[in-house]
C-alpha cells in the first residue's frame, strides 16, 4: 500500500496509525497566520471502534491501510466463526466473533451485509440497515390497543431484543432499523 | 446531490457582506485614511517560510498572485502617501479549511507616526463599531501579552524557555511529532492548540510576540533584557482575525530576515523566492515610522453572522470555482 499526505486526507480514508487500521472521520486544516500549518484529524480505530484525535504537520504522510468494504451474503455460523460469501466469486470468508460484533444479533441467512476486509480478512460486519425478523418471545398482545402508545420488550429469532407495540404477538414479523435497534413496523404476509 | 453552480453563501449573508464592506470604507473615510488598490499580480512575492504564493504566467514570465498588499503599500508609504488602507483580495496557495479559502478578502491599513498600541485601539474601535451596527450591542474587549497567555495556561515563559523545554512541553501535551521542531513552530502549536481555544470571548489582542516570530515587526529589549517583537495578533471569539506590527524600517535588518527566510525555505525544499528588490529600494529610501495591520474580512463576517465555515460567507469558495 502507498502513503497518503495530509492534503489527501478526507473522511472515509483508511490509514494505519500505531499499527492499527483507522478510518478518518474528520480533518481540520489549522494554520496560524505566519506559522506552520497542521491538520487536526479525528479517526476511528477500526479494530476497537474507539475514536481518537491526532495532529499532523501539513505535508506529513501516513501509510494507507489495506481496508476495503465488500457486499457479501451471510451463510451460517458454526459456533466459532460466521461465514460470508462474495456473490460474484463465491469466495467464502470466515469472521471471528469480535469482527461480527453486534451484527450477529441481526443476521439471518442469505442477508447481504457489508464486510470490511483488512489485509483480506473480515475486520467488521455491518448488517443491512433494515431487517425483518420474527418475534419468538414476548408477552401476549393486547387486542384493541393498536392506536395507543406504550411498548414491551420482544425477543427476535436472531437473539436481539427490541421494544415493540403492545398489540404484537409471538410469531409475527417486525421490521427493525439495525443502526438504532428501533422497531419500524409490522410486516404482514 | 447539492448543486455547485449557485452561491454557497445565502442571499442574506451576501447582503451582510456588502453592508460590512460599506461600513469598513465609511470608517476610514471618516478618518481621512486613503483607499489604495495595489496590484494583485506581481513579479515577486513574499519569502515567508510558511506562506506559499500562487504562481501565474504573464507573457511567459513567472509571476505571483499577492499574499497581501503589504509590499506595495510599504512602497506607497515610503513615497510619502501618508495613512492608507486597502480592502481587496489576497491569495495563499493550498490554504483550505473551515477558516481558510485560497482566495480571501483582506483589510490592510497603515498609520504613519503611530505605535502598535495606538493602532490596536483603532482596531478595537473599528470592531466595536461594526459589531454595534450588526447587533446593537457592545463587545468585550481585552488585551493580553503573549507572555501572560503562556504563563497562565502552561506556566511557561515563552521568551526565556529553552528550545528543549518547549519541545518537551509539546510532546507532553500529546504532540509527539513536534519533538524536533523549531522554537517558532513549538510556540505556534502550543498557542493554537492550548491557548487560543481558551482565550476570553469577544475581541482579544495578544501583543509582544516572541522575537523568533517577528516577521516584519521591530523588536525591543524588555525589562528582563530579552528581545521581544512589537508584533500583535487579534482574536475574535477565539478565531485569529488580524496580525499587525510596529513596522521594521531598517532596510538592512529587513534584508537579513528575508535572507533567513530564504535559507529556511531552501532547507525545507520549498520553491525559491527572491527578495523583492523594489521593496528593498523603498526601505532604503526610507519607510516612515508606522504601524500596520492586516485583518481577515471573511472571518470577521463569519463572526458577525455566527457562522463556523468560511464557505458560508463566500459566494463562490474554491470548491465552487
Amino acid at each position: 500500500m502507498g502513503n497518503y499526505s495530509t492534503n489527501e486526507f478526507r473522511s472515509g480514508l483508511k490509514v494505519m496509525l500505531d499499527g492499527d487500521p483507522c478510518s478518518i472521520l474528520d480533518n481540520e486544516f489549522v494554520k496560524p497566520g505566519k506559522g506552520q500549518a497542521f491538520n487536526r484529524v479525528k479517526l476511528r480505530n477500526l479494530k476497537t471502534g474507539r475514536v481518537l484525535e491526532k495532529t499532523f504537520k501539513s505535508g506529513e504522510s501516513i501509510e494507507a491501510a489495506d481496508v476495503m468494504d465488500a457486499d457479501m451474503q451471510y451463510l451460517y455460523e458454526d459456533g466459532d466463526f460466521w461465514y460470508f460469501m462474495e456473490p460474484n466469486t463465491f469466495e467464502q470468508h470466515q469472521a471471528t466473533e469480535t469482527a461480527v460484533g453486534d451484527a450477529r444479533l441481526w443476521l439471518s441467512e442469505q442477508d447481504v451485509c457489508v464486510v470490511t476486509l483488512y489485509n483480506g480478512s473480515p475486520l467488521s460486519v455491518t448488517p443491512p440497515n433494515h431487517v425483518e425478523l420474527e418475534i419468538v418471545e414476548t408477552d401476549p398482545g393486547l387486542r384493541g390497543d393498536t392506536a395507543q402508545g406504550g411498548n414491551k420488550p420482544a425477543k427476535l429469532v436472531t437473539g436481539a431484543t427490541v421494544k415493540v407495540p403492545l398489540f404484537l404477538n409471538e410469531g409475527e414479523v417486525v421490521k427493525v432499523d439495525t443502526r438504532t435497534g428501533e422497531y419500524q413496523g409490522r410486516v404482514k404476509d | 446531490m447539492i448543486d455547485t453552480w449557485s452561491p454557497s453563501a445565502k442571499p442574506k449573508i451576501l447582503h451582510a457582506r456588502a453592508k460590512l464592506l460599506a461600513l469598513l470604507r465609511e470608517f476610514f473615510a471618516e478618518r481621512s485614511v486613503l483607499e489604495v488598490d495595489p496590484p494583485l499580480l506581481a513579479k515577486t512575492s513574499v519569502t515567508d517560510p510558511y506562506i506559499e504564493s500562487v504562481k501565474a504566467q504573464m507573457g511567459g514570465e513567472s509571476s505571483y498572485l499577492q499574499t497581501s498588499p503589504e509590499f506595495f503599500m510599504k512602497r506607497m508609504l515610503a513615497s510619502g502617501l501618508g495613512d492608507i488602507y486597502c480592502l481587496a483580495k489576497a491569495f495563499r496557495d493550498a490554504e483550505q479549511g473551515a477558516r481558510h479559502n485560497p482566495e480571501f478578502t483582506l483589510l490592510e491599513w497603515y498609520r504613519v507616526g503611530w505605535d502598535e498600541f495606538k493602532l490596536i485601539q483603532e482596531i478595537e474601535t473599528l470592531i466595536a463599531t461594526v459589531f454595534n451596527k450588526f447587533h446593537q450591542s457592545a463587545i468585550n474587549i481585552e488585551r493580553l501579552s503573549y507572555h501572560d497567555c503562556f504563563a497562565q495556561a502552561l506556566q511557561l515563559n515563552p521568551h526565556s524557555a529553552s528550545l528543549e523545554s518547549l519541545q518537551t512541553m509539546a510532546v507532553s501535551q500529546g504532540y509527539a511529532n513536534w519533538s524536533n521542531e523549531t522554537r517558532a513552530n513549538c510556540l505556534d502549536l502550543l498557542f493554537s492548540e492550548i491557548i487560543e481555544p481558551k482565550l476570553p470571548s469577544g475581541l482579544v489582542t495578544v501583543y509582544d510576540y516572541p522575537a523568533c516570530q517577528s516577521a516584519l515587526a521591530q523588536t525591543y529589549t524588555d525589562k528582563n533584557g530579552r528581545q521581544v517583537s512589537r508584533r500583535f495578533e487579534v482574536f475574535l471569539n477565539c478565531v485569529e482575525l488580524a496580525n499587525g506590527y510596529f513596522e521594521l524600517t531598517d532596510a538592512q535588518q529587513q534584508r537579513q530576515r528575508f535572507t533567513a527566510d530564504i535559507n529556511c525555505r531552501s532547507q525545507a525544499n520549498k520553491p525559491v523566492m527572491e527578495i523583492d528588490a523594489k521593496l528593498d529600494q523603498a526601505m532604503q529610501a526610507g519607510l516612515p515610522s508606522s504601524s500596520g495591520v492586516a485583518l481577515g474580512v471573511d472571518r470577521l463576517l463569519m463572526q458577525l453572522c455566527g457562522l463556523n465555515s468560511i464557505e458560508e460567507v463566500l459566494a463562490f469558495p474554491w470548491s465552487r470555482c
